[in-house]
């Protein structure tokens, strides 16, 4: 239904709403995959932002730079990302947690230093702008779409994974390294190819940013982002598989709409994340399931209550 | 089937394991006993790797296991449980058993299928023959702590082992549940033909279920031998069983 209601707004809404929706949905698979490796993996990636730029300065560089087809870009633009993660989290997991996730920061951050400096190829600090995209992606609402329709099917293949035999894996390794270790886990290798899965769909959100902006610039690579992203995963509830979606929503609405009236919206951003921790530890979409799932027992118990005084 | 020579084991100063020698025949129900410090877990884990010896020999099957990795170790037969509980507390009772299933039959790294419909079978199996059927479906870390244990062996089947080493597998536990857990034990070794390790401060139990019992002190192998032999060895009934 929700779906249904998100194929038809681009029918009624304005051409704002339609492209705050869109960047939602772009910052959902983002965060999407980050909780991948945070929630169901137990693993600090802490700078996740730098796949995301990696994957849109892939495709973003194609477009400008060479005359190869544009779609060549957007396939080299994931594929670059998975690398890149593959690379950097070959070091990284040989670390646990915490230092996982500084040697993370730091390498991540060289990505970002090479897209910063390398003026020759990326403009450095100016980034390119006006990326062109093929006809059928000109107009808010083709762009809609299309990123619609990449984000579902990701969502979907990302579900199947969650699911697989590999997603029930990650999750167990979460709870238990070690335990999995003494059941037979190569853990190090699991970690690096959920990491490759999950940089894999950052780079995907890159590109989806490309051909939504038609710009690509440092920043995208800059942790502050990665921590926003961190941040939309613990909002929206990272035991959960949709609640970096909500997260993301609220993220990009917060700083939308609040954003258009303070400069100073992250500091609602803060007064929020404190409620948060403390009265919804666990997110957003986290204390919805306890109490959906509370109040089916109760409503079961009283209905077999009242079936048990019917017979008596 | 296990043979453990001349093994040494030390955290900076301190000396752990200091020559410990271990031998394990197929269908033995070996204890190690020893005071508190004596090196048991330690010991444990030095044949599981998931500690490096300094010195001496592990052989399993007449081939030397201590240079490697605990994953690789689970793959040639040997599983085992810990001290305290170790599971996988958010994840339900049949996925916890599930997810040794799905390693033991190298199924981990499936991307595209749902687990669901994967090893239930086996799962089950694994389930009924340990008495966790009726709470499959409950999350692990709610289950009671004898429970838990109970849980903590039936990962190791998973693994379908000839060596099921157990360490304190009741510690903390009523006398009924100590009871029922050796009962456990007893039966897994005589119906599924498992060759068991364990160690257990509980010397009525220890006498009770144990075909050769090795005691430690210090880090040292003092002896090993039937239960009989072990209860008359004079420096075993100086040092540790207090001259009973």
């Amino acid at each position: 239904m929700l779906f249904g209601a998100l194929l038809l707004t681009p029918f009624f809404a304005t051409r704002f709403y339609i492209y705050i929706l869109s960047f939602i949905f772009v910052f959902a698979l983002l965060a999407m995959s980050l909780n991948l490796l945070v929630g169901h993996g137990g693993i600090y990636q802490f700078h996740h932002a730098a796949f995301y730029g990696v994957g849109a300065y892939t495709a973003g560089l194609i477009a400008a730079k060479t005359s190869l087809p544009i779609w060549i870009g957007f396939c080299a633009g994931p594929v670059m990302a998975a690398v890149a993660g593959w690379v950097i989290g070959l070091f990284c997991v040989r670390l646990n947690k915490l230092y996982f996730g500084m040697l993370q920061i730091s390498l991540g951050s060289l990505i970002w230093i090479v897209a910063l400096r390398w003026y020759g190829l990326t403009a450095g600090d100016d980034g390119i702008h006006g990326i062109r995209m093929p006809e059928i992606l000109s107009g808010t609402r083709n762009v809609y779409f299309f990123i619609l329709a990449v984000v579902s099917a990701c969502l979907i293949v990302m579900f199947l994974i969650y699911k697989s035999p590999f997603g029930v894996t990650l999750r167990a390794i979460r709870d238990n390294p070690q335990r999995c270790e003494a059941v037979g886990i190569n853990v190090r290798r699991h970690q690096l190819h959920a990491i490759v899965v999950a940089t894999f769909f950052a780079g995907v959100a890159g590109v989806l940013f490309v051909v939504l902006e038609g710009s690509i610039f440092p920043d995208m690579l800059f942790w502050v982002l990665s921590l926003e992203i961190f941040i939309m995963c613990l909002l929206g509830g990272w035991f959960t598989f949709f609640g970096p979606v909500v997260g993301a929503a609220i993220m990009v609405a917060l700083r939308t709409f609040v954003g258009s009236v303070t400069e100073y919206w992250t500091m609602i951003l803060g007064i929020v994340l404190i409620f948060l921790i403390f009265f919804l530890p666990e997110g957003i979409m986290g204390i919805n399931l306890r109490e959906w799932a509370r109040s089916r027992t109760r409503r079961a118990a009283a209905r077999a209550s009242e079936g048990a005084d019917a017979a008596g | 089937m296990l043979q453990v020579e001349k093994l040494h084991k030390s955290f900076e100063e301190f000396k752990a394991v200091n020559d410990a020698d271990l031998v394990v025949r197929k269908g033995d129900l070996v204890a190690v006993i020893g005071p508190n410090g004596a090196g048991k877990t330690t010991l444990f884990n030095l044949i599981t790797g998931h500690l490096k010896a300094d010195q001496g020999r592990i052989l399993f099957k007449g081939q030397d296991i201590s240079r490697l990795a605990a994953h690789e170790i689970c793959r040639k037969g040997i599983a085992r449980s810990f001290q305290i509980a170790n599971i996988f507390s958010r994840l339900s009772v049949f996925r916890n058993v599930q997810v040794s299933v799905l390693s033991q039959k190298k199924l981990s790294r499936t991307l595209f299928r749902p687990a669901q419909t994967m090893v239930v079978e086996e799962t089950q199996r694994i389930l009924d023959s340990v008495g966790l059927s009726s709470k499959k479906l409950d999350v692990a870390g709610s289950l009671s702590h004898g429970d838990k244990r109970v849980l903590e062996i039936a990962i190791a089947l998973g693994n379908e082992p000839e060596l099921l080493i157990l360490d304190e597998p009741t510690a903390g536990m009523s006398p009924d549940e100590t009871e029922s857990t050796m009962e456990l034990v007893k039966r897994l070794a005589r119906e599924q033909g498992l060759t068991i390790l364990f160690c257990e401060h509980d010397m009525d139990v220890v006498f009770d279920v144990a075909t050769s019992i090795m005691v430690m002190q210090h880090g040292r192998t003092i002896i090993q031998g039937a239960p009989e032999e072990v209860r008359q060895n004079a420096t075993v009934q100086e040092a540790y069983l207090g001259g009973v």
